[in-house]
């Protein structure tokens, strides 16, 4: 009995990892990915469906407390499985056109998704340990798709040593903890903490491999490289669903392990990343001439801004990561999704922004749902990112963190030139030589619609803090 | 009453979503765009409907009942700070929304026909729609920023559709021109704004008007006047008034929607909201009343000298809103609210009658170019016209209708409403709350009314009376009356529902005395008792007698214009009568006929000193320190992204240095 209602609360995830197996199967016997493209959206989709419903469901623990159910984790989980759900439908096309449509693939997303789930979920540091490494091995599999191109086979191998390198620091930092209190679940850890050196220590390591997946600043090396050298919509996988688990996961050890500030100084270490994180990420990608870098840079530039979310570390801000990272997911899937648009065109040089030229009026729906995309990254109401950046940014403020808003605030501003310079080749430069665009596919292009009016639309008429998500956070906090 | 949500969802979302239908369509699809039967249908409906749900609404409302929220959803908020998209059904906005949707369905109608051969058909309506969207939030908004916002929407449609042939220079000059005063008028509000919610943290309608005691003397006095001055931006009035003549550049349905029947009528709205607030303040109500006075006067002289027929139309229309602002300064919201309605009434009839008439006098030049003939004059131009009652009856009728209800004939609408304005205007000169100064302006009123009736007939005259000109004056255009036409059945329709309102507009706000001296129980007034919840009037102290001489003598006072207009101008002696005016005159008329040189006088004041010192001093400010400084910034910025590239060196031992880095970083933060 008991058993069965444990299963029922990880539902989602185990439709996914079965989802995940039948894909590989299908590929191995039926030689056909097409089908394995199917099972993969109607897993995830079936798995959306019951994230959803618990959602709006009561929220607790279970298998022994090792994982939360509704609440955040259920909110974690809908991100994920709305990011991985778009990923995949605007995946095909593109990965036809690289000759890497296969099987293979669905199920290393398949069974990436089902390790972001339990790190959504995870109420225990080996379950957060165990869901990190199973979402992380599959990413290193997923970086190295195009092995035959160099910087595929470099991507990977970086990705592989420097994630490899960060496991190391979390594992050590969660021993450490154990050391320090002789638990591993969440809240026994709570209860037992005492600042002591080793228990400081094992937290600032489990920070630091957390850091590393958020790409926060100086633990975001690898991004840019590893984000160039993946297949453009498996880079939007990465940079939306694997971030946002994690996100989801630091937001339930912060609330979960460390509710109480006397228990070292972790807000600070997280305003001194966020504020590093925000200068240095939207310094380099002011310097880019490639889209798709930029695009890497500018996700490292949000990252800060969730962490200023982070920094707060009240109710508001805790319900504005969440509510970014929704956005976040939208409109850079969205964006992703568009320069892999135009990528397959001509090719894996086709992201220099010096051959984004007069591109806007080619296939005008795709210009303007990239630029509707771009505005929202940058800010810019009426979009959804905008009323992402002003929950955290007003979550800061109502923490008295002034000067960090302040500096988010700038960052965010000077993040403007960057995006706005896309559009501008794509509207007031002359295209250099004459070409036509493929037309995009049916999926595809209504995937991007459907983006494109969830930007707006959520700029439109936000879910606000103070009512459901909050509800949620709150709802989550008397289990 | 149960929660209007549903009905005023339909009332907000029908015009938005005849924008977008016919917006988005008739951009992506040109076999849309003539599909001119669809596109009117839809954009109609898309503000009839509205017309049927608020008349629904008011149906179901009597004078006493407490206005209805409509919370639609919150955009934002923060702290105390949150911006709703909520509204207000109550006694005043519902005849706002009346007026908007009603008059706004007979303009649409009429559009229909007047627009038929513009290739923008499809845009001229979709923007139509948008106008109307917007105007629906400024009078239904329950707080001041959503009511800001319909007033910036408004000044955009406004914009738009003035410069709706932008291909014409002088057209989309007069655009530019229009935004930009209100522009100015537009800053003043929003510092009004500002203070209110400094003052009272919320630019709610119903806190704000609860919480007055908040206020001090000095913030009531400077809150009001800034909000006076986004009112005379918005409606038209000294000394930003100079927008709205150029203003008729746009297609005449626009003259008569935008600028004469609602947008304009938005500062005297405003007013009327926040009554409770400017009572508090007689010095701003005098200012009020005088620039009314004043700015009444002033349009009405010019109206006198006009020959272009929307020219005299426009500045009638400044003229009238100056009488609702002497309204509104002397603390008769409702009459001022009344005068908004019977002006609209009759002056959307004016305008349309207006079109009808340009209409077809463009008619006879397309027909005389067929013909091959080169000639070329001004449509607009009443010396080219007269006699035209003959080709065009009811064009002539509804717009002779609706020229004496503004000339303040009983029982036609314009009466009872000017009527009410004057008394008050006179009453105010008694009692402990004004001064002596209210009888000069009760004066001055008396002369505008005589001027009013007196410009309105040498116009209709002109126009329609006597013979047709045209082929006197240009060569090569004998004959040409055969062209002329009435127009067709969409613009007559509305042009009879508009005159039509125009006779029985007035009884909806009879005066209370008459009925007192006929032993009645001096109730009559009906808008009086619907809005007495909602505008602060300040009531009338004068006896019934005095009523009624004052009554008669605004009576005589039109009944003699009209009739000198009559033998003036009643029979073809347009061009002598203007030249006995003028040598009368002498240099008050010239001053009359350069529109006492406003414009120059903003232009040498204002544009040109700005002009000359953002072109010495700001321009090379800007050129050598501002952007010296940003392109220092912007310089810094981009060489140490670069700089910060090199440590991406590739190198993945290098990022793993970084790595440990970053943790010495994060545990010498914990430990120490």
């Amino acid at each position: 009995m008991n058993y069965l209602l444990d299963l029922q609360s990880f539902l989602p995830g185990i439709i996914v990892a079965v989802a995940g197996l039948a894909a590989i199967m299908l590929e191995a016997f039926k030689k056909s990915a097409n089908t394995s493209f199917s099972v993969t959206i109607g897993g995830i989709a079936v798995a959306l469906l019951f994230a959803i419903q618990s959602l709006y469901g009561e929220a607790g623990t279970a298998f022994s407390g090792m994982i939360v159910y509704g609440g955040v984790g259920a909110f974690g989980s809908v991100v994920v499985l709305l990011g991985a759900l778009f990923c995949v439908t605007i995946s095909r096309e593109y990965l036809r056109d690289l000759d890497l449509h296969n099987g293979e693939v669905y199920g290393m997303i398949l069974f990436s998704t089902t390790g972001m789930l339990g790190l959504a979920v995870s109420n225990d540091l080996i379950t957060l340990f165990i869901s990190l490494e199973t979402m992380s091995i599959c990413l290193y599999v997923l970086a190295g798709l195009m092995k035959n191109e160099k910087i595929g086979a470099e991507s990977a191998l970086k990705y592989f040593l420097l994630g490899a390198f960060s496991t190391g620091f979390l594992l050590y930092g969660i021993a450490l903890i154990y050391g320090a209190t002789a638990a591993t679940n969440l809240t026994e850890i709570a209860a037992a903490a005492q600042p002591t050196f080793l228990f400081l220590c094992g937290t600032g390591l489990l920070f630091v491999g957390l850091f590393f997946k958020v790409a926060a600043v100086p633990f975001h090396m690898w991004t840019p490289d590893v984000y160039q050298g993946t297949p453009t919509t498996i880079t939007a996988f990465m940079a939306t669903a694997a971030k946002s688990a994690t996100f989801v996961a630091f937001v339930l050890v912060l609330t979960r392990m460390l509710p109480s500030s006397e228990i070292g100084d972790w807000q600070s270490v997280l305003q001194v990343v966020a504020i590093l994180t925000m200068i240095v990420g939207n310094l380099i990608a002011l310097a880019q001439d490639n889209v798709k870098r930029m695009l890497a840079y500018s996700s490292i530039a949000h990252a800060g801004y969730l962490m200023v979310g982070l920094a707060a570390g009240n109710e508001a801000g805790y319900a504005g990561v969440l509510y970014y990272l929704f956005a976040y997911t939208i409109m850079n899937a969205g964006a992703f999704g568009v320069i892999a648009y135009y990528e397959r065109n001509h090719g894996l040089d086709f992201t220099e922004i010096d051959s984004y030229a007069g591109l806007g009026f080619k296939v005008p729906v795709m210009g303007v749902m990239l630029s509707v995309f771009l505005f929202s990254l940058a800010g810019i109401p009426p979009m959804v990112g905008f009323i992402g950046k002003y929950y955290v940014f007003a979550a800061a403020v109502q923490a008295g963190l002034i000067p960090l808003a302040i500096i988010g605030v700038l960052a965010s501003a000077a993040s403007v030139y960057y995006y706005l310079r896309v559009m501008v080749y794509l509207y007031f430069k002359e295209a250099h030589k004459e070409y036509s665009l493929k037309t995009p596919g049916f999926l595809f292009k209504w995937t991007l619609i459907l983006l494109a009016v969830l930007t707006v639309y959520y700029g439109v008429e936000p879910v606000l803090p103070t009512s459901s998500l909050m509800e949620l956070i709150s709802s989550y906090y008397t289990v | 009453m149960e929660s209007p949500t549903a009905l005023v969802s339909l009332i907000i979302g029908l015009p938005l979503l005849g924008f977008l239908i016919n917006g988005i369509l008739g951009l992506s699809s040109t076999a849309y765009r003539s599909k001119k039967t669809l596109i009117g249908i839809l954009a109609n409906l898309a503000v009839f409907i509205p017309f049927l749900c608020a008349l629904t609404l008011f149906l179901n409302f009597d004078s006493e009942s407490a206005a209805a929220f409509a919370h639609l959803f919150t955009w934002m908020e923060t702290g105390s700070f949150s911006v709703d998209i909520a509204y207000q059904v109550d006694q005043l906005s519902l005849i706002m929304t009346l007026v908007v949707t009603g008059v706004g369905s007979l303009i649409h109608l009429y559009s229909i026909g007047y627009m038929a051969h513009d290739e923008g058909f499809w845009k001229f309506f979709a923007y139509l729609n948008l106008f109307i969207f917007a105007m629906l939030n400024l009078v239904l908004a329950d707080n001041l920023l959503l009511l800001f916002l319909g007033w910036e929407g408004v000044g955009l449609c406004s914009y738009l559709l003035i410069g709706f042939w932008y291909t014409d220079m002088s057209k989309s000059d007069a655009a530019k021109k229009a935004f930009l005063y209100n522009r100015v008028g537009d800053f003043a509000f929003l510092i009004a704004i500002f203070m209110i919610f400094e003052t009272i943290g919320s630019l709610n309608f119903e806190v704000i008007l609860t919480s007055l005691e908040a206020f001090s003397g000095n913030d009531i006095f400077w809150i009001g006047l800034l909000i006076l001055i986004g009112a005379t931006g918005k409606s038209a009035q000294i000394p930003l008034f100079v927008w709205l003549p150029d203003a008729m550049a746009g297609p005449t349905p626009v003259s008569a929607l935008i600028h004469a029947a609602t947008m304009v009528t938005s500062g005297i709205y405003l007013i009327t909201r926040m009554s409770p607030m400017f009572v508090m303040s007689p010095e701003v109500m005098m200012i009020v009343a005088v620039i009314g006075a004043l700015t009444a006067i002033v349009a009405a002289t010019i109206a006198i000298t006009q020959y272009d027929i929307k020219g005299v139309l426009a500045y009638s229309t400044v003229s009238q809103l100056g009488f609702m602002f002497l309204a509104l300064g002397s603390g008769a919201f409702t009459a001022a609210i009344f005068h908004v309605v019977t002006h609209a009434f009759f002056k959307a009839c004016l305008f349309l009658g207006s079109g009808s008439v340009i209409h077809t006098m463009e008619h006879v030049e397309h027909k005389l170019h067929d013909k091959g003939k080169d000639v070329h004059f001004d449509p607009q131009d009443i010396r080219n016209m007269g006699g035209l009652r003959k080709y065009m009856p009811s064009t002539y009728k509804t717009f002779l209708i609706a020229t004496i209800a503004i000339a303040g004939i009983p029982p036609l609408a314009g009466f009872f409403s000017k009527d009410e304005i004057v008394m008050h205007a006179f009453n105010m000169g008694f009692g402990e709350y004004a001064g002596a100064m209210y009888f000069i302006l009760w004066g001055v009123a008396t002369i505008t009314a005589f001027l009013t009736a007196f410009y309105m007939f040498r116009l209709t005259f002109t126009t329609f009376h006597g013979s047709f000109k045209l082929p006197k004056l240009i060569n090569g255009t004998e004959g040409s009356e055969e062209y002329l036409h009435e127009s067709p059945a969409t613009m007559t329709t509305a042009l009879w529902s508009l005159a039509g309102l125009s006779i029985v507009g007035g009884f909806i706000g009879l005066p209370n005395f008459v009925s007192k001296t006929f032993g009645g129980d001096g109730h009559i007034n009906w808008l009086h008792e619907w809005l007495h919840t909602i505008a602060a009037d300040i009531p009338l102290t004068l006896s019934g007698t005095a009523e009624w001489a004052l009554m008669t003598f605004a009576i005589i006072v039109a009944a003699v214009s009209v009739y000198i207009a009559y033998k003036m101008y009643g029979n073809d002696q347009q061009e002598e009568s203007d030249a006995w005016i003028a040598s009368k005159f002498g240099p008050f008329y010239r001053v009359w006929k350069d529109k006492y040189s406003l414009d120059e006088l903003y232009e040498g004041a204002i544009v040109h000193p700005t002009v000359n010192f953002s072109d010495k001093v700001l321009a090379v400010f800007d050129m050598k320190i501002v952007d010296g400084f940003v392109n220092a910034i912007a310089g810094t910025v981009r060489i140490s992204g670069s700089l910060l590239r090199y440590i991406q060196t590739g190198v993945a031992s290098n990022y793993a240095l970084f790595l440990i880095l970053g943790v010495i970083l994060v545990l010498t933060i914990l430990l120490f």
